[in-house]
């Protein structure tokens, strides 16, 4: 076991070695100067030179590499260079609005395509089963920022009784709550197709085993035989699958956050890449590497634990 | 593992997601009711931007939203743009100019305090004005102030400001947020923590969302101040700032980008839609340092090939057609539409002689701006009619700030130049057209020394008829500034003669 989990951390780390080169070139590369983008079309040269300098522009890359991971390892990532304020104190202001917008969008999503899915399932090739799949196939296609300007047009235009967009701040944590809740939902649109679909094809296949066909021969009630046997081992792969989506969530609150106005994360990659705050890039690009890494992690420790077959293999 | 864990770990996730359901639940039900029950607060005004300010000292960086939320409701200037774009006084009750132009006389403004409590004298002025233009100054308007010798405190309530050559537009320029008199106590800290002598303090920021502005209780005359709280919201998205509008979320939009939304507004009783001028002279920005644009020829005819009409029209018919770089507003503005005018026959046969019987391929390079998108597919067509084949490739800002500014790595561009008084771009030694008429630094020197405005005004209109003649660039027309907001809110200013938002003479009716 302790070998199973020593290994797994290692590649972890190689993994994210790697990434931080691959961050550090990308932002690198980005055509734009950081200093013409700050000081404008008005600025004399030896302004921009002036400010260059002053910003550690003019540094040979590899300084310029090594000053970043000196930083992440002393957790000092810097100053933002367009607003001024600490990076660490501007992604962790934006942290406490898309995490929770994820985990509300995460939440909602299990909450409805679970029971979606084990109902499509139980009514496999019937026109409940098809009406499930027909919605899941619109939630697909339906982009997530126009299902939530929609929302906002009915929900809080229309009959106000939500916000149409900003975030009050968790001072006011009833409002916060109540601000999130038409961004969770477009958010997690995509998510509950895609859920609803990994349930009932994962309950297709448990209800196939032998022992669900022992249940029911015994005489077990139909909801015991899809709730107690199928849907517990149906809900492994859901959970690996909900895992992976946390991932995309975090992407697609950047389109969400932008039509609903939340100070969140995304809305803070999109401004640092078009003010070129570069060192904001990095340090975010950087944390989110490091949180999927976590992520996968925990999960292949969860299957070690859950299931002892990958312990013996790896 | 045994299931018991496992019925732990799924009944522990089930009772979350139940919980998170049930909050949802109970925060809207507990919201609605408080939101019915606010009424709206008269001495409180919530206002939407759609860029947000990376800092809040217009002395450290360019962006306009920086001027639209701190000049001059926090920080003053020496002279104040009115609502016309007429200079008044400031921080400066008055100003008395030398003969040869070259030394300006300040009188300072008695009573005024700085919002941390220090009283306003000279030596502020002068720390301020020597920032602007010394050497290390990273000011982004350092060139418009290079002119200045020195600053001199002749008592505590009179500057003399001395010039090494005369500059007609420096009131104007002393007048901007880009030269705001700032104390030396607080001025490195102004980028976050903001204090000036203006109506109104700083009083929070939440990045990405909104910045928060209180009457200030310093303020020499706070009679004058009927709004206690203003708010600067951060909207970036079009439909996102309609849906605040409609939802009662923002009373006003003094900016409004989207000019296709606008209609749905206009049948809105709750609102009144306010056109006006803006500074911003959209321009099809042109190569003249590049072949085949620095044949006069080629630029003519790409003059007689545009149509103003059509390409107003794609901005919901807001917008003036210009005919040379100077807004129609001014009072030294000249109709240069005539100059060449619309005419496909004529373009073809100037291409023709200058040897382009068949045109020839150009990019078009666009930077992501509604009115550049929205003028650019327009533009390649009109060009393809006279047989300019584009491309067009659309670029972020920086890309196009190195690329196409920097580089001059273009042919064809369209950008909006929104600075008042910029015809002196077409003076300047390798700005990004590639202009280079001595006929034209001659006139602008002229425009410089002139210190009869009424002389001047005669010699911007000679300025502007070289610039349209050259056919430097293609040019469209004026921007439109869109306003929105609440009927029953008095004040704001129709017209943007500069990036600001003067609060001091707003109020709800």
């Amino acid at each position: 076991m302790l070998e199973f989990l020593s290994r797994r951390l290692a590649a972890a780390l190689v993994t994210l070695v790697l990434a931080t080169i691959v961050v550090f070139a990308v932002v690198e590369v980005l055509p734009g100067d950081p200093a013409l983008v700050m000081l404008g079309t008005d600025a004399r040269p030896d302004t921009l030179a002036a400010l260059r300098a002053k910003y550690g522009f003019d540094q040979p890359l590899l300084t310029r590499y090594l000053q970043w991971i000196g930083g992440l390892l002393t957790f000092n990532l810097g100053n933002s260079h367009a607003y001024g304020t600490s990076v660490s104190k501007l992604i962790g202001d934006r942290l406490v609005v898309t995490l929770p917008l994820s985990a509300l969008a995460l939440g909602w999503a299990a909450l409805v395509a679970i029971p979606l899915g084990v109902f499509a399932a139980w009514k496999h090739r019937r026109p409940g089963d098809w009406g499930v799949m027909g919605f899941t196939q619109i939630g697909i296609s339906v982009p997530n920022f126009w299902f939530g300007i929609v929302l906002v047009l009915a929900f809080a235009v229309t009959w106000q009784w939500f916000p149409a967009g900003g975030f009050p701040g968790w001072q006011e944590p009833l409002k916060s709550v109540h601000a999130l809740i038409l961004p969770a939902l477009s958010l997690s649109l995509g998510e509950i197709a895609i859920l609803t679909r990994v349930t009932r094809s994962a309950m297709l296949d448990t209800l196939r085993e032998d022992y669900v066909r022992t249940a029911r021969a015994k005489g077990a009630t139909e909801r015991r035989v899809l709730f107690h046997h199928a849907l517990r081992n149906a809900l492994i792969p859901v959970t690996t699958v909900a895992g992976l989506i946390a991932g995309f969530l975090v992407a697609g609150a950047v389109i969400i956050e932008s039509v609903f106005r939340l100070p969140g994360v995304g809305q803070l990659v999109y401004d640092s890449i078009n003010n070129r705050d570069l060192i904001v890039i990095k340090n975010v690009v950087i944390l989110f590497t490091i949180l999927v890494l976590t992520v996968n992690l925990l999960v292949d420790l969860a299957y070690a634990l859950l299931d002892p077959r990958p312990r013996i293999r790896a | 593992m045994d299931s018991l864990s496992r019925r732990h770990l799924f009944g522990a996730a089930g009772t979350l997601m139940g919980a998170l359901a049930t909050l949802s639940v109970l925060g809207a039900d507990a919201l609605i009711s408080e939101a019915r029950a606010q009424g709206p607060a008269k001495d409180r005004l919530v206002i939407g931007i759609s860029l947000e300010p990376p800092v809040l000292d217009p002395t450290k960086n360019a962006a306009a939203a920086i001027r639209e939320v701190t000049t001059p409701s926090i920080y003053e200037s020496l002279g104040r743009i009115d609502r016309n774009g007429a200079i008044g006084p400031g921080l400066a009750e008055s100003w008395s100019i030398s003969e040869d132009g070259k030394e300006y006389l300040f009188k300072l403004r008695p009573g005024v305090t700085f919002h941390n409590g220090e009283p306003f004298d000279a030596s502020m002025v002068k720390f301020s004005l020597d920032r602007l233009f010394a050497a290390d100054s990273t000011n982004p308007a350092k060139s418009l102030y290079t002119d200045i010798d020195k600053v001199e405190i002749v008592d505590p309530a009179t500057v003399k400001v001395t010039l090494k050559s005369p500059n007609s537009f420096l009131l104007y320029s002393l007048s901007l947020g880009d030269a705001a008199i700032m104390t030396p106590k607080t001025a490195p800290t102004n980028d976050k923590s903001p204090v000036g002598t203006g109506p109104f303090v700083f009083k929070e920021r939440k990045e990405g969302d909104s910045i928060t502005l209180e009457k200030s209780p310093t303020y020499r005359d706070p009679g004058s101040i009927k709004l206690n709280t203003v708010i600067f919201k951060i909207v970036k998205d079009p439909s996102a700032q309609v849906n605040a509008l409609l939802a009662g979320d923002i009373d006003a939009f003094p900016g409004f980008q989207a000019p296709e939304l606008v209609e749905r507004l206009k049948k809105d009783p709750r609102f009144a839609v306010v056109i006006g001028t803006t500074e911003g002279e959209v321009i099809l920005a042109t190569n003249n340092g590049k072949k085949p644009f620095n044949d006069l020829k080629v630029r003519q005819a790409i003059a007689h090939a545009i149509n103003r009409e059509e390409l107003i029209s794609a901005e919901s018919g807001y917008g003036v057609p210009i005919g040379s770089h100077f807004a129609p507003h001014n009072k030294a503005y000249v109709d240069l539409t005539k100059t060449y005018p619309f005419d496909i026959a004529k373009a073809k046969a100037l291409l023709a002689e200058a040897g382009y019987p068949n045109g020839f391929e150009a990019t078009l390079k666009l930077p992501p701006v509604g009115y550049a998108q929205r003028a650019g597919e327009v533009m390649a067509n009109q060009l393809g009619k006279i047989g300019i084949k584009i491309a067009i490739s659309s670029l972020q800002w920086p890309q196009w700030l190195s690329e196409v500014f920097k580089e001059r790595n273009y042919d064809l561009t369209i950008v909006a130049h929104t600075e008042a008084n910029d015809l002196d771009r077409y003076a300047r030694d390798g700005y990004y057209w590639g202009y280079d008429s001595p006929e034209f630094k001659a006139k602008w020197r002229e425009v410089l020394a002139a210190t009869d405005f009424t002389k001047r005004d005669e010699l911007l209109k000679e300025a502007q008829r070289i610039v349209s003649r050259d056919a430097v660039n293609g040019f469209l027309f004026q921007l439109a500034k869109i306003g929105v907001w609440k009927k029953d809110l008095v004040g704001l200013w129709e017209n943007s003669p500069t990036p600001q938002v003067d609060l001091t003479g707003v109020y709800w009716k």
